[in-house]
């Protein structure tokens, strides 16, 4: 598999505690939370600074040995599964908060620091680190910019991508590379730090990551919206919008979903709704009571039953946690949870629920839908048991017909989670062959040896 | 080995619960342990993957993931945060059962388990000579959790400041045919449990004289063995089988509305435990044990749930020189808060007690104690319980309280090497101390 003088190289970066080769331990390594099969690398190392990681990257380009770059291993399409032939590099001693400036309003921190960690020593100071996947109790800042993860917030704040301002890293070669700045505007280069943020470690290693930072609201305002028809919801998405109000966020719960959270965790929803839309709104007190008021009455105005505002911050955070048990409820139904994240124009967000309720039917399977409703982003939610072949192959052909919707109405196979090996087979679909050899030929150039997470987004 | 196969069949009787996994990962937010190791196969997601891979035959031995699999606390956080609802600490004592019988139990373990555990009589009269004896071994250290560290090295105590065994435990301050008091209303069995009978005996006298004064009638059944969980964590079920057969016969003889326990584990154990992981009980073994778990609850909830407390009035000093009450934290033992939700419960007794309760930050992180997992990763266990200790002596407290033997002896521990001057009580003592100041 791996020869054991490259495995003695490599005890000598680490030390001998953190060089893992037993296969229980690549057995730990070998999946990720896509539904996809697992794979056993040779080898898992946890360095500890950018002189061990440079080093450890430097040797596998010697010696062609894939890498692949491992966090809290959450993503959802398959991006930390490694190779055969290859190593797991872990970042979970690389967690340093190294800068938090809040003079010049941006952090500097190393790959391996917890998304919620930062965004509580951020929120401690008065600042706001926007991003939410919502693994970020456990998901890591390089993998977030690795898959470019976006959150609830997206449809006011932006994913990712919006806040990454630089970036240091490792090249295939083991090089060291710096791109963007600490500065608000920075027009020199390619803008290299935009290309690596998603590129799912396929062209490079983070060592380092420049985050910006924005004020926290002074003030926000959560509301409930009731249903007694899913589209008369959704209506209300595009209506929201198409009155140029922005909320900070703007998610829709469909029947089943509510009956599975209600089940789950006696919220007190009602379960003969057909829908739900949580809202909040947020910014300068004035201007969010001003937009509560024009929220309430257009959702009233598109036929909602009933609009409850959260009085304290206390029902504020029963809505929340609501949301947030969507998937926990979901998950207890049946073993093999499949979420998908195909995201349309937020203007077709009617569509696309009618879309998926049709395409459950079809396919016999049962699909929740919530999600990210302001700003396109619905999760169909399939549950289904893997080891029934029969029906998981239903449950494959019911994925490749919400892609082909997404992609007909102008959308994108994936909002948030990536392409990883999960989509690669699709990704001709979304953006034609001369894309991926384009993107296939950047590769190549970067990394001649294709030692850089290989098989992910261009499928070799 | 030719009987992989064999043991991937038995592993293959947890494959439902095993599916029930979506490796989303999010134990790993409330792992203590994978906060210190931040290794996938010390967090419940990959143990969960090796045991899958043992049910696919996919080793040549047992033994890596066995090692792996006993790397846990069983402390159940992962449980009571996993989104898909995953049975964390039945699949893992599960298997761990299936694993010791396949592998065979140590001679050492056989010998504590079966010998000794498993044999109540036996257990209580080797405990009793040890503790006449230890002072031999060991020597008090003057400190305000009393406990006592090793005169002579000894590899397996290291240099921990254990609690010393009380020269007189629990049962022995009883009538020999058991104790029976009669009370006014509710009639409360209670069972005492290894660490408070030969350990904490205070924590079961003061839990009477909080019984007595409420007016409930107690009855304690002669000759109890232990509630079975450190049989049951290093995989012996059959030891663990008898041990309940013993007990539930025992707390047939009479009638009573509830069993209390006072410590978190045992009653975590006889509820979550006794019925799930009894091996081969028949029908009538099966219903008894549900209707007994029904029936268990933890002292404190009992209390304020049940019977209901009032804040007791501080009748001790009407000259008024009290120095003010006593600040009080809480930590939270997992097999309380997480296994059976009860939170609330003990902070309202403390409270009622006169005492001002004051929280620390992570209340309801493990301390590290985690049982057999102290002895053997004392390292990780410490490290574990210095994050505990650190956050108990921030608050300023004079007294850490908690409802659990096992996290008592462990929080001790942790004071005693740093030379802190926090006393380490349960609610119950807390509370049957104020009782006792207001009685002139």
């Amino acid at each position: 598999m791996i020869h054991k003088s490259i495995l003695d190289a490599l005890q000598k970066i680490v030390g001998k505690q953190h060089l893992l080769t037993q296969k229980e331990d690549m057995l730990t390594y070998s999946y990720d939370a896509a539904v996809l099969d697992p794979v056993m690398p040779a080898a898992a190392v946890i360095p500890e600074n950018a002189t061990q990681l440079g080093e450890i990257i430097a040797l596998c380009h010697e010696n062609h040995i894939p890498v692949t770059v491992r966090g809290s291993g959450t993503n959802l399409s398959g991006g930390t599964i490694p190779r055969t032939s290859g190593i797991v590099v872990l970042t979970g001693r690389m967690n340093r908060i190294i800068e938090i400036n809040e003079a010049d309003m941006y952090a500097v921190v190393e790959p391996g620091v917890v998304t919620a960690t930062l965004a509580a020593e951020v929120e401690k100071l008065g600042l706001f680190y926007p991003p939410d996947p919502g693994s970020m109790a456990v998901s890591t800042i390089g993998g977030n910019v690795a898959e470019n993860a976006g959150g609830l917030r997206g449809l006011k704040y932006g994913v990712t991508k919006d806040y990454v301002m630089g970036l240091q890293f490792f090249d295939a070669k083991g090089n060291y590379i710096k791109t963007g700045s600490r500065t608000v505007k920075c027009a020199t280069g390619y803008n290299i730090t935009g290309l690596m943020v998603g590129s799912e470690g396929t062209l490079g290693v983070l060592d380092q990551v420049i985050l910006k930072l924005i004020p926290a609201p002074k003030a926000r305002q959560a509301m409930v919206a009731v249903y007694d028809t899913i589209e008369q919801a959704s209506e209300t998405v595009a209506g929201i919008i198409s009155a140029r109000i922005v909320p900070a966020t703007l998610e829709i719960l469909d029947n089943f979903t509510i009956r599975a959270v209600e089940d789950f965790s006696k919220a007190g929803l009602p379960k003969d709704a057909a829908a739900l839309l949580l809202i909040e709104v947020d910014g300068h007190p004035a201007v969010v009571a001003e937009e509560a008021e024009q929220v309430k009455a257009l959702c009233l105005k598109m036929g909602a039953r009933s609009i409850d505002r959260a009085k304290d911050d206390a029902q504020r955070d029963r809505i929340w946690a609501a949301r947030r048990a969507a998937l926990s409820a979901l998950a207890q139904l049946k073993p093999t949870l499949v979420l998908e994240d195909a995201t349309v124009p937020r203007s077709r967000i009617p569509d696309m629920v009618r879309a998926l309720q049709e395409i459950g039917r079809k396919y016999k399977i049962d699909i929740g839908t919530f999600g990210h409703a302001g700003d396109g982003n619905l999760h169909p939610t399939i549950l289904t048991d893997r080891r029934n072949k029969e029906e998981f192959h239903r449950v494959e052909q019911a994925i490749e017909e919400i892609f082909d919707t997404a992609l007909a109405m102008g959308g994108t196979l994936s909002g948030e989670h990536g392409t990883g090996i999960a989509k690669a087979p699709f990704l001709e679909k979304e953006a034609g062959y001369s894309s991926i050899l384009f993107s296939r030929q950047l590769r190549a150039a970067l990394d001649p040896r294709n030692i850089l997470n290989p098989g992910k987004i261009t499928g070799v | 080995m030719a009987g992989m196969k064999e043991l991937a069949t038995l592993v293959k009787e947890l494959e439902e619960q095993l599916v029930t996994c979506i490796r989303c990962g999010m134990c790993q937010s409330v792992c203590p342990l994978f906060e210190q190791t931040r290794k996938e196969a010390d967090v419940a997601r990959g143990k969960l993957a090796l045991l899958t891979g043992l049910m696919d035959n996919i080793f040549t031995d047992p033994d890596g993931v066995n090692e792996r699999l006993n790397r846990c606390l069983l402390c159940g956080s992962c449980a009571a945060n996993c989104p898909s609802g995953v049975n964390v600490v039945e699949i893992f004592i599960k298997a761990r059962a299936i694993l010791a019988e396949y592998k065979g139990l140590s001679p050492a373990k056989k010998l504590i388990f079966r010998q000794l555990l498993a044999n109540p009589g036996r257990f209580d009269a080797m405990v009793e000579w040890a503790g006449r004896f230890q002072g031999l071994f060991t020597k008090p250290s003057a400190d305000a959790q009393g406990t006592s560290c090793a005169r002579l090295i000894s590899p397996l105590l290291a240099n921990r400041h254990f609690m010393p065994l009380s020269t007189t435990p629990f049962h022995k301050t009883l009538p020999k045919k058991g104790y029976t008091s009669t009370g006014s209303g509710l009639r409360a069995a209670f069972f005492t449990g290894c660490l408070i009978d030969k350990i904490f005996p205070n924590v079961a006298k003061a839990s009477l004289k909080v019984l007595s004064h409420h007016k409930v009638g107690v009855i304690i059944p002669p000759g109890q063995g232990c509630c079975g969980i450190p049989s049951l964590a290093s995989g012996d079920r059959d030891s663990f089988t008898r041990l309940v057969d013993h007990n539930l016969a025992l707390f047939e003889k009479e009638p009573f509305d509830v069993l209390v326990t006072a410590c978190a584990t045992c009653t975590s154990t006889i509820k979550k435990l006794w019925p799930t992981v009894y091996k081969n009980p028949s029908d009538v073994i099966q219903q008894k044990l549900r209707v007994l778990a029904e029936k268990t609850m933890d002292i404190n909830q009992f209390l304020v749930d049940r019977v209901g407390i009032d804040s007791l009035k501080n009748f001790s000093d009407p000259a008024g020189s009290d120095p003010g009450p006593d600040i009080v934290t809480y930590h939270d033992p997992c097999h309380l808060k997480k296994s059976l939700g009860v939170a609330e419960q003990p902070r309202q007794v403390i409270s009622a007690a006169g005492c001002q309760l004051k929280e620390m930050t992570g209340s309801d992180k493990c301390c590290g104690m985690g049982g057999s997992f102290n002895i053997y990763h004392y390292d990780l266990s410490s490290t574990i319980g210095t994050i505990k200790r650190e956050n108990i002596e921030k608050t300023g407290c004079t007294t850490v309280s908690t409802g659990c033997p096992a996290c008592m002896m462990q929080i001790s521990d942790m004071l005693g090497k740093a030379g802190s001057s926090i006393k380490v009580r349960h609610p119950m003592e807390i509370y049957a101390s104020r009782l006792e100041k207001n009685t002139p």
